[in-house]
């Protein structure tokens, strides 16, 4: 027998795995080296974005990034979660529930630049519409406070929105599915209505790949660049209202890296090291919750 | 001897296996898009084509190339020849004959730089090829300062740029550097504003605008300058280019010279910060702003706004006249230009009483020194015929046509390259 050539193979290709993420991070730190040496942690709490005065930090986009793609979850996760629980339950005969979750998770197959102008051209009008009313009746309200703007933080959210509705819907569908079929006959044999089973009984128990799933769909959100780059108007000042311009830290790195030089490139290179570390951090949450709840709900499965 | 004739999307290749030698093959008969070139047999040794250097391969340069080749053909989904008939050696030969095949027989010039010129250089390129078909001209629009860097790591035959060179950046260039204008903008103020078909805009005007000091439609500074027109209660919706963009550079760089608060606060560079307004991801994303708000207005190209059918502002030149944006203009404005001996100079604030105050010229960039004669002289005749034919087609593309007096400049200019 000679060496096993399977096993080295997938050696080779898990070590390889490993150590391009490490070249990656190599890559961006050294090239982040005289913007980290420079700035320092300031960088991060600093909101002037001035690239012909070499001057640089990255809170507004911090901020954006945060705020975006926690707006994003926010619509995603009920439209998601109830399109999942409708798609596993035996509402609609099963041709159907298939047809609707194909078309489902086709959305996740629309290239990022086609949100991007289907966002410019259909989502920024019906934005500019509302963020014209919400500024003459709520703008108390400092997240509408005016004056509204299409490309706007709201426009960016909503499209974010839709691309991450896939991840969301087929991660957490599968999870429902997988639900034991004795669980939920047991809660309808103790006289459970279809809600107090669904409520009560398989949402707890899918609980974890839920969680999985929103935690994916969140990390999605923040990487985003494109479609987020065309509508969220790419500005760097801070403003309470949802309404008003943002940006993102991959909308910055996207719109500015071709034509930088010097510092700005040190700088946006640090930018790209906090995205990876922000991702990183999430996927960590994701990882630490999902394993709290799968433990908590154990006991039920 | 078998004989294995396989079809890709760029051509036909025969690869012959030489019964003796194993690992040897011939690869003739290359041509692209299914026309036959007349053959010219090379041996192509597999050790060299995943990159070794051999003393007996003349055509492949170096493994990038292949890999590239290989990679992109992945990339469009054109499927690798008939695999259950081939030796997997043979594909390597493929890749190579491509390449050897391509590169014996047409003269390829690879050129990358600024995003503003290329529709007309790719079309020169185009248009070139039909002139002459042996030589093939690749431009890629990777942006200025990308192309400022490919040109000076060496890896194109020419560069591009809207900002030029600098000392500093042409220093680095240890071949020597000479810049050619190839054509040239004009930056327009484009405005959306329902009934108001006519604009001028003074100069204190379009400062204001972007400094975010004037931020009505109706304001006395924006009035003042339009007797009679119907200027609406709107607030001016600033739209600004968020990439970095030469054209962002030329712009600023005027509204710098022109107002001295704009120069302090705001200054002048490819990407900058600007107090007010949205940024549009590029030409495109700027022109979708200011089409689809009533009350914007926005810094793009002539040939966008002229293309996607906006209104354009007339500006106050430095005389005191309000000039409207187009070809005369633009013309009046490059033919005022006294060109230095390195032809690098903006038209900062133009003088003369005809000329339209924002435009910018854009260059090529090429080495003083070549090594290879037979590039040297296709890349020669290619940026003649820019300078020369290739100026008919800038028009329609909405770019301005370099005067004749710039073109024998340039021409000289070109004639000092070797």
């Amino acid at each position: 027998m000679g060496p096993d050539f399977f096993r080295v193979l997938c050696w080779v290709a898990s070590a390889a795995a490993v150590a391009t993420l490490g070249l990656i991070v190599y890559e961006i730190v050294s090239g982040a080296w005289p913007a980290i040496q420079k700035f320092g942690l300031g960088f991060l709490g600093s909101s002037s974005w001035v690239p012909n005065r070499e001057n640089f930090g990255v809170f507004p986009f911090i901020v954006g990034t945060a705020v975006s793609s926690l707006i994003a979850i926010l619509f995603a996760f009920p439209l998601g979660l109830a399109i999942a629980i409708f798609l596993s339950e035996n509402f609609l005969a099963l041709p159907v529930r298939q047809a609707i979750r194909f078309v489902v998770e086709m959305l996740a197959a629309i290239p990022s630049v086609v949100y991007g102008l289907w966002g410019i051209f259909v989502v920024i009008p019906l934005v500019k519409v509302f963020g014209t009313w919400a500024v003459a009746n709520l703008g108390s309200i400092p997240i509408f406070s005016g004056p509204a703007y299409g490309n706007s933080m709201l426009t960016a959210s909503i499209v974010l929105a839709l691309m991450i509705l896939p991840t969301m819907t087929a991660i957490s569908r599968s999870a429902l599915t997988a639900v034991p079929k004795t669980l939920r006959e047991g809660a309808y044999a103790l006289g459970a209505t279809r809600w107090e089973a669904i409520l009560g009984v398989i949402l707890p128990t899918a609980a974890p790949g839920i969680v999985a799933a929103t935690i994916l769909a969140l990390g999605r959100a923040m990487g985003e660049t494109m479609a987020v780059a065309m509508l969220i108007g790419n500005s760097s000042r801070l403003s309470w209202s949802l309404l008003s311009p943002g940006g993102t830290l991959a909308g910055l790195l996207a719109n500015q890296f071709g034509e930088a030089e010097g510092m700005q490139v040190s700088s946006l290179m640090y930018a790209a090291l906090i995205l990876v570390v922000i991702t990183l951090f999430v996927n960590l949450v994701g990882e630490a919750v999902l394993r709290y709840t799968q433990k908590q709900t154990a006991g039920i499965r | 001897m078998s004989e294995r004739r396989c079809e890709m999307s760029m051509g036909m290749i025969f690869v012959r296996k030489v019964p003796i030698l194993n690992n040897i093959f011939i690869a003739h008969q290359v041509g692209i898009a299914g026309t036959p070139i007349a053959s010219k047999n090379r041996r192509l040794f597999p050790a060299q084509l995943v990159g070794w250097k051999s003393p007996l391969c003349v055509d492949c340069d170096n493994f990038v190339t292949i890999m590239s080749l290989a990679v992109r053909n992945v990339w469009y989904g054109i499927p690798f020849p008939t695999i259950k008939t081939m030796k997997p050696l043979s594909f390597f030969a493929i890749g190579a004959a491509l390449l050897a095949g391509t590169s014996a027989n047409a003269q390829q010039l690879s050129g990358a730089g600024a995003t503003f010129p290329a529709p007309l250089y790719q079309r020169w390129g185009v248009e070139y090829n039909k002139v002459n078909p042996a030589v093939q001209v690749n431009y890629q629009s990777v942006g200025s300062g990308a192309g400022v860097k490919n040109f000076t790591a060496g890896v194109v035959d020419f560069g591009a740029s809207d900002a030029a060179m600098s000392d500093t950046e042409i220093a680095k260039v240890s071949k020597g550097v000479v810049l050619i204008p190839a054509t040239a903008g004009e930056i327009v103020f484009a405005y959306n504003l329902p009934g108001v078909d006519k604009l001028n805009l003074s100069r204190e005007a379009m400062a204001g605008i972007y400094l975010g000091t004037i931020a009505k439609w109706n304001d006395p500074a924006i009035a003042k300058a339009n007797p009679g027109a119907k200027l609406p209660d709107l607030p001016i919706q600033v739209a600004y280019r968020s990439d970095g963009s030469g054209t962002t550079y030329v712009f600023t760089q005027h509204l710098s010279a022109i107002s001295k608060d704009f120069d302090e606060k705001i200054g002048t560079d490819k990407s900058v910060t600007f107090p007010v307004g949205v940024g549009g991801k590029g030409n495109e994303g700027v022109t979708a702003l200011v089409k689809q708000s009533p009350g914007a207005v926005g810094y793009v190209e002539y040939g966008y706004a002229k293309g996607n059918g906006l209104a354009m502002a007339s500006l106050e030149n430095k005389s005191g006249k309000f000039i409207a944006p187009g070809e005369e203009s633009g013309a009046s404005t490059l033919a005022n230009v006294k060109l230095p001996e390195n032809l690098r100079i903006w038209p900062v604030d133009p003088e003369g009483d005809t000329d339209y105050p924002i435009a910018s010229f854009t260059w090529l960039l090429l080495y003083k020194k070549y090594d290879d004669a037979a590039k040297l002289k296709a890349l020669k005749e290619f940026v003649t015929y820019g300078l020369t034919t290739g100026q008919g087609f800038a028009s329609e593309l909405g770019y301005i046509p370099l005067p004749a007096p710039v073109v024998e400049k340039a021409k000289a200019a070109l004639a000092t390259v070797q």
